[in-house]
């Protein structure tokens, strides 16, 4: 029985390719009980997934708890949500293109003419999380998630840097700084959108979440570290 | 189809503060007034409250209370020579959708504008002579002035709760008010904010190098207050979200929770939400406008509401759109330098520094959309001498937190790491121990800054998308590179643990970041019918029955915040269409 995450997931997609009878033979029951042992063990992965793929899911989470590991200041990216908070954001209507002007016809534009691509941003993870496995298979011989700590760190430096060319999709840099722009969204929004955890990336630099009033604590914590109980919205619903 | 409607005296396309101010006024001397607004009425009780009001991802990220570009956007380049492409969000201006507009979720900055700006070519050319302005820079005097609007200035801080300290009553200067203001008949309405760390060093550190601050007047009530017309306000509570999120407290003046409620409760007065302007009707011979067609947004019905008088009232640049679609007045063209709808578009610049201080506790989650330390010195004093760093216009320089919650604000000095371990150490080390200290100049018009129509990009109705051409130029280069030696000398001053220096850049104005909401021009106002679009009553020359209220009659762009001089524009309009057009409906300036 695999016992990580991971493994499961690999265990459960080498068994689907593998042949489409065992679908309905003893794959599924084994499937089932590992699903439902990974439910006895943690409450924490209720929320599941709404909107990634297996390959998608290993992806984020190789790429959030990368950029945010466990330390003393906070627990790692997927212990915070911020997977799931950027799941949601895709499967919701940002994702599918709200508040975005979608008609044509499409050019390349200029930096300064910011975002010009006819994708959603459902559409530009699905496109660019294929791009950058064949990337990372050719340079490295391994998919993304599969690449060492320090083959990560030269990936996404080259990413962000615009050294990373797809083959065929996007500007790798675009989809860099959406996906730069999610992880900060999941790490230090309101809990209620599924990242920032029992406010953890709120306690490690100190702000107080969703205040009523501060008129007082002008002069009260004036040049002075401010203390109290931080608070989300789910806390005052 | 569509289905024309009875008449009415006067047809209001918008209902933020000027379409607010309007229809209250307007109302109150018995005219059947229809105020139209494409988004709908949201209140402080159901919707600006709390605990869901406090949600950054909401209103500042996904811009919830903004116009949505799904349905309208602008195109934009640098320059004529590019091809302009859509803004497919917006980013560097916001301009609100729904009652009260971008009053919904402004900071609150609320400056009187002085002859300085009105008289702008005049003032210059006097002292500086006729070649120190360049060729491009196409500013005018605006046929206005100081003097005139007082009055109406001192009704929209009153009416909008603005805190303050006066710096100039009657001509005495006043301790602890900007020096360099114009002359006031009153103190403000309300007393400044309280001075949070932040701008208590600038204070200092501003006072010590010989310079003259002052608390930013805004319309953040700092204690609660009633005004004239019998609004209540709360106190500001400095809950720190201030810009881009409607106010719980009822704090923030807005028409919203002012004019527009008043002009409610007359039976001759009323407002249709969720109504898309598309039109203004002209008659046959184009001397006068008759209505407007618009689109009923939950039915897609389409209305043609004839009107007396039409009073266009969006935001700035919408409003200039509507005059392109409407073919009212002739479009400016770039080439010739004829033409006049789409003029002189201007926006805002500067620069800033970042100071990082290990001992110091700046709770930048503790502030008001007005807390900061302003400086004049390098705007409205005229005896600062221009002619060294060679510009025209000038600069304030300014700190204080305002709205620094954590996705969009996390300083951390240059060089840290965008992620990992390093990354979380810098960020929780200076989250609450940085300020900055920067400047705001206006942007001034150049011959290659103009709105015009799209001829590729349709919006929602149909309709071409409006194009915006804007660039920097020299003379925002000029102002930056002045402001930064200012700053840089302030921060040195000050000696941080760590800093990043203002810097001046030649550089291209970029769509994608957000910078200010200050969008103006393109239906600018003049002495004549051949230098403007508007009369100084923000009256169309082409059609004396049409008014165009807000920054797009802005000739230029100020170092200060539009909204004090909109706010007083739209009284001294309602008072000249009260006391003089409706006894005499034609061109008010011949």
């Amino acid at each position: 029985m695999p016992n990580s995450k991971n493994d499961r997931r690999d265990f459960l997609k080498g068994a689907l390719v593998g042949t489409s009878v065992a679908m309905t033979s003893g794959v599924s029951t084994q499937a089932l009980a590992a699903d439902k042992a990974q439910a006895n063990k943690t409450s924490s992965d209720s929320q599941g997934y709404i909107f990634f793929n297996l390959e998608e899911q290993e992806w984020i989470e190789k790429l959030v708890n990368h950029m945010i590991p466990a330390d003393q200041l906070s627990p790692k990216g997927t212990d915070l949500g911020v997977h799931f908070y950027i799941d949601r954001a895709l499967a919701g209507g940002w994702g599918k293109g709200d508040r975005l002007y979608q008609s044509g016809p499409w050019k390349k534009g200029l930096p300064t003419q910011g975002y010009q691509l006819p994708l959603t941003p459902a559409n530009l993870y699905k496109v660019s999380i294929e791009q950058t496995n064949l990337y990372c298979q050719k340079k490295y011989g391994n998919k993304f998630s599969k690449l060492s700590p320090t083959q990560t760190e030269e990936f996404l430096i080259d990413l962000k840097d615009g050294k990373v060319s797809f083959a065929d999709g996007p500007p790798a840099q675009v989809f860099f700084s959406m996906l730069y722009q999610n992880v900060m969204e999941g790490m230090f929004s309101d809990p209620i959108y599924g990242g920032n955890k029992d406010k953890a990336a709120w306690q490690m630099i100190g702000f107080p979440g969703a205040v009523a009033t501060h008129a007082l604590n002008v002069e009260k914590y004036f040049n002075k570290p401010y203390k109290a109980p931080i608070f989300g919205i789910g806390d005052l619903s | 189809m569509s289905t024309k409607l009875k008449e009415v005296d006067v047809v209001i396309v918008g209902m933020g503060w000027t379409g607010g101010i309007l229809a209250k006024e307007l109302s109150e001397t018995g005219l059947s007034v229809v105020g139209l607004e494409r988004g709908d009425f949201k209140t402080t009780a159901d919707d600006y409250s709390l605990p869901n009001i406090r949600d950054e991802l909401r209103y500042t990220i996904r811009q919830e209370l903004m116009q949505n570009a799904s349905r309208d956007t602008l195109s934009a380049r640098n320059n004529p020579t590019q091809e302009a492409l859509p803004m497919r969000r917006l980013g560097s201006f916001l301009p609100g959708e729904g009652v009260g507009g971008s009053a919904i979720h402004w900071s609150g900055g609320t400056w009187r504008w002085t002859d300085m700006d009105f008289k702008i070519r005049s003032m210059y050319e006097d002292k500086y002579g006729k070649k120190y302005i360049p060729e491009e820079m196409t500013i005018q005097d605006w046929g206005i002035t100081y003097a005139e609007l007082e009055p109406y200035y001192d009704k929209f801080e009153k009416v909008a709760g603005v805190s303050g300290k006066a710096g100039n009553i009657n001509g005495q200067t006043q301790v602890g008010g900007n020096p360099f203001e114009g002359s006031r008949k009153n103190e403000y309405p309300l007393p400044p904010l309280k001075t949070i760390l932040s701008a208590k060093i600038f204070q200092d550190v501003a006072k010590n190098q010989g310079y003259h601050p002052f608390p930013r007047p805004s319309a953040n009530a700092s204690e609660a207050y009633t005004n004239p017309d019998g609004a209540h306000f709360g106190a500001c509570q400095y809950c720190g979200y201030c810009q881009r999120f409607g106010c719980e407290s009822n704090a923030k003046g807005g028409p919203q929770m002012t004019v527009i409620p008043i002009a409610m409760k007359k039976p001759n007065f009323e407002l249709r939400l969720n109504t898309w302007v598309t039109k203004i009707n002209k008659d046959s011979n184009g001397k006068k406008v008759t209505g407007v067609t618009y689109t009923n947004l939950k039915t897609g019905e389409e209305f043609i509401q004839p009107a007396a008088l039409v009073l266009m009232c969006a935001f700035a640049f919408n409003n200039v759109h509507l005059m392109l679609l409407s073919n009212i007045g002739t479009p400016y063209d770039p080439v010739s330098g004829k033409g006049l709808v789409g003029k002189n578009y201007a926006y805002d610049t500067g620069v800033g520094a970042e100071l990082f201080f290990e001992d110091k506790h700046f709770n930048p989650f503790i502030n008001a959309g007005g807390t900061n330390t302003v400086i004049d010195d390098f705007h409205a004093n005229w005896n600062f001498d221009r002619s060294g760093p060679g510009f025209v216009g000038g600069y304030i320089v300014s700190a204080g937190h305002n709205t620094n919650l954590p996705i969009g604000y996390r300083p951390v000095p240059k060089g840290t790491p965008m992620w990992g371990s390093k990354w979380k150490e810098e960020t929780a080390k200076w989250y609450q121990t940085a300020m900055s200290i920067s400047t705001r100049s206006g942007v001034l018009p150049h011959r290659h800054n103009f709105y015009d129509l799209d001829p590729t990009y349709k919006n929602a109705f149909g309709q071409p998308l409006m194009r915006l051409t804007f660039d920097y130029h020299e003379n925002e280069l000029k102002m930056d590179t002045h402001g930064a030696g200012i700053v840089n000398q302030m921060v040195k001053a000050l000696n941080p643990t760590k800093f990043s220096n203002a810097v001046a850049t030649k550089r291209s104005w970029n769509t994608v970041p957000y910078q200010s909401t200050h969008s103006t021009g393109g239906t600018i106002m003049g002495t004549s019918p051949a230098n403007s679009v508007v009369n100084k009553y923000q009256q169309s020359w082409d059609c004396p029955n049409l008014f165009i209220l807000g920054a797009s009659v802005f000739a230029h762009n100020s170092a200060y915040q539009p909204t004090g001089l909109v706010g007083a524009l739209a009284y001294w309009t309602a008072d000249a269409i009260k006391n003089k057009y409706l006894q005499n409906p034609n061109k008010l300036i011949s």
